[in-house]
């Protein structure tokens, strides 16, 4: 096989991440405006590793107080009542929907945890310019993309429990402080998804292989 | 600048450079180093998109106008729709998280439905004007911030929640979100934006280059 340039990059393509349109830059050092859709092109998103980075500290940080305080406070005559996701996820248990239960601990606990796990893996292997297991770490990047919105679920059931239960004085479901820093999970580590670029897992092959031609 | 074979692409997960054989109606080409999708053609796009995004405005008004449920409890009746979910939120002292919610299950989807729909519309005279590619990226922009088919399984969490507390009847609005999430999915699954970005005029002032054969019957319409 003739060996030529393998990627856009490398033959001084720039794909436009917009529109798709794959043009040549007249200056490589700043390949400017999309002529067709005037959207900013650029051969890799700008310092995808360090605010891919700054978005997965800030979601990490929200991840502790989005579990321990509490997302919802029940107030009834009885007095008041505060539950936190793992309380939610409890609750759904003990009232006999654990398929519900399973769900919303996936979706609320165990998602926002894999996603910075994977998004920081992804991070470290690409620092280190591994060329390993590429496609099954597209695979997972293409996962953490997929699933992230579903985190949301919480979000959601706080939202519509809280209208939906204003009866008072008997009983009333007023929101908690956890909510919103685990709406800021969700979305920090969604926004850490958008920022990483996935074309980074392959440069370090592109780079090995044009060098052993 | 240097005209490219039209048939040269990069892999938009990978950079790989590759030509992209001419495809049959409904065929899909796969980058052969990362397995990402790299190219799809799809039976009537455009006009399909259209019907369906049609079907989905509609929906997306009743659910937000009618109530998504009522409840009944100790002798008292309630009910909320979309927008009252949000409202309650704000009232309760939860701004930012109200106006996220009401970001990804109001804002979002109206977004991309209604400038999906200004875009069909647009690109329908060829060449299409160059607002159309704009729309189309703001459309694009939201799409993964459209949330209802995540609100849909929250308000059934919620539901199974309080069903110890309440009676609850789904309303009318309950039953257009879940047309609405079937109608969103479908406009995604037959909508190319590439059909739309050929016809589209360049920003630089260039007409685009002529459509495909199969797009060429109803330029001249």
């Amino acid at each position: 096989m003739k060996p030529g340039p393998r990627t856009a990059a490398e033959a001084g393509l720039v794909l436009c991440e917009i529109c798709g349109l794959l043009s040549r830059p007249a200056n490589p050092e700043e390949p400017g405006h999309c002529p067709r859709c005037d959207g900013e092109l650029a051969f890799r998103r700008h310092h995808s590793i360090q605010r891919t980075w700054a978005l997965i500290v800030a979601a990490a940080i929200c991840y502790l107080p989005a579990n321990v305080l509490p997302v919802m406070t029940t107030s009834g005559l009885g007095g008041a009542d505060e539950e936190t996701i793992m309380g939610g996820v409890m609750l759904l248990y003990t009232t006999g929907s654990w398929p519900l239960a399973l769900i919303v601990l996936i979706a609320s606990v165990m998602i926002p945890l894999a996603k910075l796990i994977a998004l920081a893996y992804l991070l470290i292997t690409v620092q280190r310019g591994s060329i390993r297991n590429n496609r099954e770490r597209a695979r997972l990047y293409r996962l953490v993309e997929f699933v992230g919105r579903w985190s949301m679920l919480d979000v959601f059931v706080d939202t519509f429990t809280v209208a939906l239960i204003q009866l008072q004085p008997l009983m009333a479901v007023l929101p908690g402080p956890g909510v919103l820093f685990f709406a800021s999970v969700v979305v920090l580590t969604m926004l850490a998804a958008e920022t990483f670029d996935p074309r980074l897992i392959w440069d370090s092959s592109t780079e090995r292989t044009t060098q052993n031609e | 600048m240097t005209s490219l074979p039209e048939n040269l692409i990069a892999c938009p997960d990978c950079d790989l450079l590759q030509r992209v054989p001419p495809l049959p109606s409904g065929g899909k080409a796969r980058c052969p180093r990362c397995r990402k999708v790299v190219a799809a053609r799809k039976k009537d796009s455009l006009d399909r998109t259209m019907a369906l995004t049609i079907a989905a405005a509609i929906a997306f008004l009743v659910a937000n106008v009618m109530p998504l449920m009522g409840l009944s409890a100790v002798g008292r009746t309630a009910g909320t729709t979309i927008i009252g979910g949000i409202h309650e939120m704000w009232v309760q002292e939860e701004k930012l998280t109200a106006l996220l919610v009401g970001f990804c299950v109001v804002l979002a989807p109206a977004v991309k439905i209604g400038f999906t729909l200004a875009v069909l519309f647009a690109a329908r005279r060829f060449p299409a004007p160059a607002w159309a590619g704009t729309l189309l990226r703001w459309a694009e922009m939201h799409e993964p911030w459209a949330m209802l088919e995540v609100m849909m399984l929250g308000i059934l969490v919620a539901l199974v929640k309080i069903a110890e507390l309440a009676t609850v009847i789904p309303g009318v609005g309950m039953f257009a979100v879940g047309a609405l999430i079937f109608l969103l999915a479908g406009m995604t699954a037959a909508f190319d934006p590439e059909e739309v970005w050929e016809r589209v005029r360049w920003a630089d002032g260039e007409a685009p280059r002529a459509p495909r054969a199969q797009s060429a019957g109803e330029a001249g319409g």
